[in-house]
């Protein structure tokens, strides 16, 4: 083979990889990114039940309740609108009434945002991101939420 | 005093830094070597002054000196002595000293122990060193200064985060750290390289020890991490596709690649031009790791956007190293010569494989990374990309990659013979093959795609060994001639060896632990028994313990396998006064390479408490594997080859001369 032509082989099977890449980049785009939504959000856009999104909010104090079998309620508000939500299993640590929390998971038929991921992060001045902007978009953003930790890495979660 | 003294000596390190990054240049100009020589003395004076400048945070942090900012909000008087030390880099201002720390050392040791350099390109190393730590030191200086005071100092601190009050902060940050920073040599010889305009084979064989030596430290820091995240959130994961971690896993990818490329180019004088490109994109991704985790950019938009100072600076320091360096290649990169034919099936054609391979995964999860950062900008729209995103791009690009693995030390440079090699690794396939159909017996109308993973693990793990083994005409010839032949195989060999050997190891942790790993999640009363993954685990009771900075309730489980009681595993819950937060620890049980893992919820009123337990198989190979891989790394790295006879430097060519 010539110079030229061990180029081409080069350069050929570089832009096959990087086709490759790219198909499977936007193909993992279409089906496994996740919305994030506030309660306000998700009465807004009639989210449609079985579709998976991240809910965020802050957790209204005096809604957690537990029952049988680690089966646990509580209720995500932004301020403005409210969803319940049901989880089974055991909260990450940070888990708080009147602090902020993702959960991610699916809208049953009634309403209830059925959880299967309750997401909180390692300080507990820590506000996850989303949460804080929503929230401040709503106008209940308090100042003391956000001062940095210094988390080496990973959230906190619980996952079933 | 101390304090205002460490304060001093950092900026005294500054402007060392500052004398640094220029005098070589004009040396290297005006071809002085006296000039050449400065940095060779303020290198070292350099890491003195940063260090006492560390030495003197730590003091202030073991003294509990409150009127300290920094010690105030990030430690306790009552908090052990090891986590007063820790807890210097467990915040933002010490981390970043830290990180200033390290790059100081690794400068100093070039100056030192860089001796069968060229003084001309040593001189050029150092002042780009140079350049990065003067824009660290300002940034410290201007935006994260550790030593400022109070002006009424409060009696006591605020306290570590408790989740940080483990001994993983010991030992995790720093690996990283030296891993991280580590690549900034390779950066600063690239730059060096095109600012000379020369570049050959003996630079390649410069270089890597020190990617090498970044590379292994960033290969265990980056286990450890997991290994910490793995016990100390309670939740049994160890990797989460979290942004930090794909902050440090970005370098390790690009600096894998680099590894390899160096190879080619240190042997055969190829693929010059994307060595020195790969060295500069290596440490582009730790600049960018270190923005992504530092700027606040991604804990919240909010804090980036009140307090941009930081966030703002960082990013000024990305964009011109990655900007000015990018310019810089583009403008002398066509000046360095061409490098040598090989054909595509070869060794180097591996390499290129490889290579490839590496960048390409680097580049998804790049994408991956900063996808719902850019979408948040342009849209407003807010997305979470998380580990499905990342097992549908990532992992597909590294079966490939995986299957190659052992073909490429068997392909000889220039021309390999790719059947010659499939051959000799027969024995590695038909293992494999066996392997396969023997979990796929075992699982039967279980996971399809698992049997086929370990498949290939176990192809990779042979694979590298059958290497070994083929050096050393092991079965072949008798033993003892086997044995000699093994003893002089050079280090280097066993080094790719055992590293590649790593990788298969965990593959093969992962892929078990995915697969096979079992959960039990319920309240339990005392009494109680739960069973996980085959094991019985009986709730004995709950016991209290104070220590110095929490409470502790241990909860007790005796364990049984078939009757028989193999232990006890005592999971805690911690409560931290001062900051009122608490912790989960949970409790490990080996069991050979498998772990039984239990850690505890919140307690119920009928007294009851939430337990998690898991049983993970194979989950010890998956930093196991990394331990080895490393190990591969500092056996290549103990080569005699890369310490002594350093070859000669290619004549400088005329593009050097029109150059200057």
């Amino acid at each position: 083979m010539t110079r030229k032509q061990r180029r081409l082989v080069l350069i050929g099977s570089a832009l096959a990889v990087l086709a490759i890449a790219v198909g499977l980049v936007l193909n993992a785009m279409r089906d496994s990114i996740v919305f994030f939504s506030t309660p306000s959000e998700v009465a807004e856009k009639h989210v449609a039940a079985g579709k998976r999104f991240r809910l965020g909010g802050m957790v209204l104090p005096g809604s957690v309740t537990r029952g049988d079998n680690l089966q646990i309620g509580f209720v995500v508000t932004d301020g403005n609108a409210k969803i319940p939500v049901s989880y089974r299993g055991a909260l990450p640590d940070l888990f708080r009434e009147g602090q902020g929390v993702v959960t991610e998971g699916k809208l049953d038929v009634g309403g209830t945002f059925v959880a299967d991921t309750v997401l909180a992060k390692h300080d507990e001045t820590y506000m996850p991101k989303d949460v804080a902007d929503a929230l401040k978009k709503q106008g209940h953003w308090k100042d003391e939420y956000v001062k940095g930790g210094a988390a080496p890495t990973g959230a906190q979660g619980a996952s079933r | 005093m101390i304090v205002e003294a460490g304060h001093f000596a950092l900026i005294l390190a500054l402007a060392l830094a500052l004398i640094q990054s220029i005098v070589p240049l004009v040396g290297a100009r005006r071809h002085e070597p006296a000039l050449l020589r400065v940095p060779l003395s303020t290198a070292p004076a350099q890491f003195v002054f940063t260090l006492a400048a560390f030495g003197a945070l730590v003091s202030a942090h073991v003294t509990s000196d409150f009127s300290v900012i920094n010690v105030y909000e990030n430690s306790h008087s009552l908090k052990p002595l090891i986590y007063k030390v820790t807890g210097v880099w467990g915040n933002h201002e010490g981390s970043m000293l830290l990180w200033v720390l390290i790059l100081a050392l690794f400068g100093a040791l070039v100056a030192l122990f860089g001796g069968n350099l060229p003084l001309r390109l040593r001189g050029l190393v150092l002042a780009v060193q140079a350049w990065i730590a003067s824009a660290f030191y300002l940034f410290i200086l201007m935006t994260s200064n550790p030593f400022l005071r109070f002006a009424r100092p409060p009696l006591e601190g605020r306290d570590l985060n408790p989740v940080l009050q483990d001994i993983g902060l010991a030992i995790h940050p720093p690996m990283l750290y030296l891993g991280y920073v580590g690549f900034s040599i390779s950066f600063s010889f690239a730059v060096a390289a095109l600012i000379d305009g020369r570049i050959d084979a003996a630079w390649a064989r410069w270089v890597r020890p020190w990617t090498l030596l970044a590379w292994l430290f960033l290969t265990t820091g980056i286990a450890m991490g997991s290994y910490w995240a793995y016990y100390e959130l309670g939740w049994g994961g160890w990797w989460f596709w979290d942004p930090v971690e794909n902050a440090s896993l970005m370098p390790w990818l690009a600096g894998t690649a680099l590894l390899h490329s160096a190879v080619v180019m240190e042997k055969r004088n190829a693929l010059k031009i994307w060595t020195v490109l790969l060295a500069i994109l290596t440490f582009s991704l730790s600049l960018l790791g270190t923005f992504l985790v530092r700027s606040g950019v991604l804990t919240s938009v909010h804090a980036f956007a009140t307090d941009p100072t930081r966030g703002v600076f960082i990013l000024a320091i990305l964009a011109t190293f990655i900007g000015g360096s990018l310019t810089l290649f583009a403008w002398r990169a066509s000046s360095l010569s061409q490098g040598g034919l090989f054909a595509p099936i070869s060794r180097e054609g591996a390499l290129v494989l490889n290579n490839l391979f590496l960048t390409t995964a680097c580049a998804t999860v790049l994408v991956g990374t900063l996808y719902p950062l850019v979408l948040e900008v342009i849209t407003k729209d807010k997305i979470s990309v998380g580990a499905p995103f990342f097992n549908l791009t990532f992992a597909p690009l590294f079966v490939p990659l995986l299957v190659a693995v052992p073909f490429g030390p068997l392909l000889a440079w220039k021309r390999g013979d790719l059947l010659g090699a499939a051959q000799r690794l027969i024995v590695a396939g038909v293992v494999a093959l066996i392997t396969l159909a023997v979990v796929m017996a075992w699982t039967w109308g279980g996971a399809f795609l698992a049997p086929l993973a370990i498949g290939l693990a176990v192809f990779v793990i042979v694979g590298a060994l059958s290497e070994l083994a083929e050096r050393t005409a092991l079965f072949r010839a008798s033993f003892t001639i086997s044995l000699r032949r093994a003893l002089g195989l050079p280090r280097s060999t066993w080094g790719t060896a055992l590293a590649h050997a790593g990788l298969g190891l965990t593959l093969m942790g992962i892929v078990c632990e995915t697969t096979w790993n079992s959960e039990t999640i319920r309240a339990m009363q005392v009494g109680e028994t739960a069973m996980v993954g085959g094991y019985e685990a009986t709730l004995t009771g709950f016991t209290q313990r104070q220590a110095a900075n929490f409470r502790e309730t241990i909860s007790s489980f005796k364990i049984r396998l078939d009757d028989d009681e193999i232990g006890t595993m005592t999971p805690s819950k911690r409560t931290f006064t001062t900051r009122g937060s608490s912790t989960t620890e949970a409790a490990l049980m080996n069991r050979g390479f498998s772990q039984i893992y239990i850690s505890l919820g919140d307690r119920n009123s009928d007294g009851s408490i939430a337990v998690r337990m898991y049983y993970k198989p194979l989950v010890l190979l998956i930093w196991l594997g990394a331990v080895v891989m490393a190990l591969g790394g500092a056996l290549s790295l103990s080569d005699r080859r890369l310490r002594v006879g350093a070859p000669q430097p290619a004549k400088a060519g005329r593009s050097l001369q029109a150059a200057e």
